[in-house]
């Protein structure tokens, strides 16, 4: 059904319409709005048959999720940015275990300096442990990730996040389309756990295993990955049979087919970067884009594809690794054998800096001109850099950077 | 129940008792249909309390839940030594996930059991000291606060034996460790204000606490058994000697924990909703110093010149317990 709604409350509703038996909450900006619409949907006895459980830490509501699964309950919930790393060690746990909980991420920068606006930081910090990563580009695509996510996870026994962009998408309201109960019904059965406590047939579930097995454990985690790579496009496939939309998939591309120089990114900002392509199509440049929806598993042997007769390859980044520069573009190098091409490393939109249409198409004709460095930062007040590096060499007790940086653009030169 | 033929022998302790009664009232570890819900072939050290303790009371659980029992262990010797495979010692469905979060893994399936209409299965979340006092405190005081149906036992051997017998905010004050050496001025463990998970756990008001001991195994069960009976947040704290860490014998382990309730240090009570409901009296009670002498983690306070001050110092916590507990018959 069609209905004007906030990004984070359409996710509910389609989690809800995914029967979760348990759902575990603590509040961290900006998923809170998920979790608050699923728990009042629980209060009002309007999702049945489901444990909305309040916690004390996002350490604990993984913790929660893990043993709900493990016991053979169909189990989700949410988090962000300080909240994901302060579940760290749950989440290399859970996908350990092979437990298919689904978990959205706001995704949020990390702080210091605190935060609370959107980038990748977070969940890019988690991207080896072991979960599928899912990284919507519209509100309707992290709606219906969540549908595939629970049928992806329960048939791999593996856990899923579904990367939704904070503010930019959890707060955004538009048109939607909700699925019905009976479509989602008819695309997810009931969960039928892998492996489950029961007291009718006690199984030990985490034992310690030694360097005898370890290796064989850890391998068939990525086998599971890779055999994600091939049912991703399928589920994708099925859902656009049931719902009668594209959603998911591994990648998405758009306007890539004679392209010299293709644009790759992650999340939200692919809809201001296809509008961008268009303006430069319309002037004639042979430019398109690659949205990643998978980023694990990488969809490397799609990239090295669609990557093998482009001359460019530009990389929208919401993270940064520090020490180094991007973090998608690393990926991308794996994929890159055999393949010339000039590739820019582009950092933008870090702690929510907004990523805008003219500073795109700045970049993007310096890059068809081959002017752009190996790695930028987008919009960097550089000036501002400057006058704090100048203070630090001034003096030894320069003191907080981020406090000098902030009373230097508020004017103040105290 | 199926029955063997024993001989009466004295133990030297009241477990003859056991022998003497009438089938029904026996010990489950008397009955040969007991669970040996933790099976023999696991890798403790001889003489491990915690072991000891964990068969008792998963066994009782399982008696009094008619074999539905769920355990989600933490982090620990009694997971590491209970599962290198494929020689589990676990005859349950058991789940370790890890150090910190097993009173929160808990509160996950025994919302998935009551999602799934299952109320007859019953959850345990166990682990030592460390895993209770220290990293899983978080979550096992928030599975309190929330009074979740867990029953959580901490087996306590008063450090880190796992990792070489390292201090927990459950180390008694002076005990050697390897990180509380017994060098310096103050040798041994410092003297902080301690903490009590018991009365933490009372603080709580959760509908049941007890203390337990395995020199007291009948006890144990009987306070395991009650737990079974209550729904809600439970936490039974059992006092398991550690040879390993103690420096104690192995043979010496149900002595230790006996002089460590008959000297006060380790009063054994229970309690409901905050309130304590029952002490176990001290019959014979015996200074602190009986206790601490044969344990090597002590020997510092015993050298050429005794730790008189110290001595008198821990002296005046078991005190306190026995005038705090009630732990001492009243003779008028």
């Amino acid at each position: 059904m069609l209905k004007q709604t906030e990004g984070s409350h359409a996710i509910a509703e389609c989690v809800a319409l995914c029967r979760p038996e348990v759902i575990c909450a603590y509040p961290i900006t900006p998923q809170t709005h998920i979790v608050e619409g699923l728990g009042e949907m629980v209060k009002a006895g309007d999702l049945k048959h489901c444990e909305f459980i309040n916690v004390e830490s996002e350490f604990a509501a993984l913790s929660v999720a893990i043993g709900a699964s493990a016991a053979g309950a169909r189990t989700y919930t949410a988090t962000a940015s300080q909240g994901l790393l302060f579940m760290a060690e749950a989440v290399y746990n859970a996908a350990g275990l092979g437990l298919p909980i689904v978990m959205t991420i706001g995704n949020r920068a990390i702080g210091a300096p605190i935060n609370i606006w959107n980038d990748h930081t977070d969940s890019m910090s988690m991207r080896d442990a072991g979960w599928i990563q899912l990284y919507a580009e519209t509100n309707q695509e992290a709606a219906d990730l969540h549908i595939q996510a629970f049928r992806l996870a329960e048939e791999l026994s593996m856990p899923v996040m579904v990367c939704v962009d904070g503010f930019i998408l959890t707060h955004a309201y538009e048109r939607l389309d909700i699925p019905t109960q009976e479509q989602v019904d008819a695309y997810l059965p009931p969960f039928e756990p892998r492996q489950v406590l029961d007291t009718n047939e006690p199984v030990s579930i985490g034992a310690m295993v030694g360097p005898e097995a370890f290796m064989e454990v850890r391998y068939l985690a990525h086998h599971k990955q890779m055999r994600a790579l091939e049912l991703i496009p399928r589920l994708s496939a099925e859902f656009r049979q049931v719902f009668g939309r594209d959603s998911g998939g591994l990648m998405r591309t758009y306007r890539a087919e004679d392209a010299e120089t293709i644009v790759v990114a992650l999340g939200s900002v692919n809809g201001t970067i296809k509008d961008v392509i268009d303006e430069l199509r319309d002037e004639g440049c042979a430019i398109g884009a690659a949205a990643i929806i998978s980023f694990r598993p990488f969809p490397s042997e799609a990239l090295h594809e669609l990557l093998s007769h482009a001359k460019r390859l530009v990389v929208i980044e919401k993270s940064l690794a520090v020490g180094i520069g991007g973090i998608v573009s690393h990926n991308l190098r794996m994929v890159l054998s055999g393949i010339s091409l000039h590739a820019y490393t582009v950092v933008a939109g870090l702690g929510g800096r907004a990523i805008t249409k003219a500073s795109l198409r700045s970049l993007f004709e310096r890059a068809l001109r081959d002017e752009l460095e190996p790695l930028t930062f987008l919009d960097l007040n550089q000036a501002a850099v400057n006058r704090e590096l100048e203070r630090e060499k001034a003096q030894r007790r320069s003191g907080p950077s981020a406090e000098n940086i902030l009373r230097d653009l508020a004017g103040g030169a105290l | 129940m199926t029955m063997q033929q024993i001989k009466f022998y004295q133990t030297g302790t009241f477990t003859v008792g056991n022998r003497l009664l009438d089938a029904d009232q026996r010990s489950v570890q008397a009955n040969m249909e007991r669970t040996n819900s933790l099976n023999s072939g696991h890798r403790a050290c001889q003489g491990c309390g915690e072991a000891l303790g964990a068969r008792y009371a998963i066994d009782a659980a399982m008696r009094a839940s008619n074999n539905q029992v769920i355990a989600c262990n933490a982090t620990g010797c009694l997971e590491v030594f209970s599962t290198p495979y494929p020689e589990t010692s676990w005859q349950i469905p058991w789940i370790h996930s890890l150090f910190g979060n097993a009173a929160a893994v808990a509160t996950g399936v025994a919302a998935a059991m009551k999602v799934k209409g299952r109320k007859d299965v019953r959850i345990i979340a166990q682990g030592g000291d460390g895993g209770t006092t220290d990293i899983g405190f978080g979550c096992l005081s928030g599975m309190f606060e929330r009074n979740d149906d867990v029953l959580y036992i901490c087996y306590d051997n008063q450090a880190y034996m796992n990792t070489g017998v390292q201090r927990s905010s459950a180390t008694p004050p002076a005990a050697r460790t390897a990180t509380t050496m017994a060098i310096g001025a103050e040798p041994g463990n410092a003297f902080g204000q301690g903490k009590n998970l018991p009365l933490i756990a009372m603080a709580h008001g959760i509908p049941y606490v007890a203390t337990a001991s395995v020199a007291y195994l009948r006890d144990l069960e009987a306070k395991v058994s009650r737990a079974m009976t209550v729904r809600g947040a439970r936490y039974i704290h059992i006092l398991v000697p550690c040879p390993l860490g103690w420096g104690a014998a192995p043979h010496d382990t149900i002595k230790l924990a006996r002089l460590a309730v008959e000297t006060g240090l380790f009063p054994l009570f229970e309690a409901e909703h905050g309130e304590v409901t029952s002490s176990t009296k001290i019959r014979r009670r015996v200074p602190v110093e009986d206790y601490l002498k044969p344990q090597k983690r002590f020997a510092h306070l015993f050298g050429k010149t005794p730790a008189v001050s110290t001595l008198a110092h821990i002296q005046e916590t078991a005190d306190r317990n026995i005038r705090k507990y009630g732990l001492l018959e009243k003779h008028d």
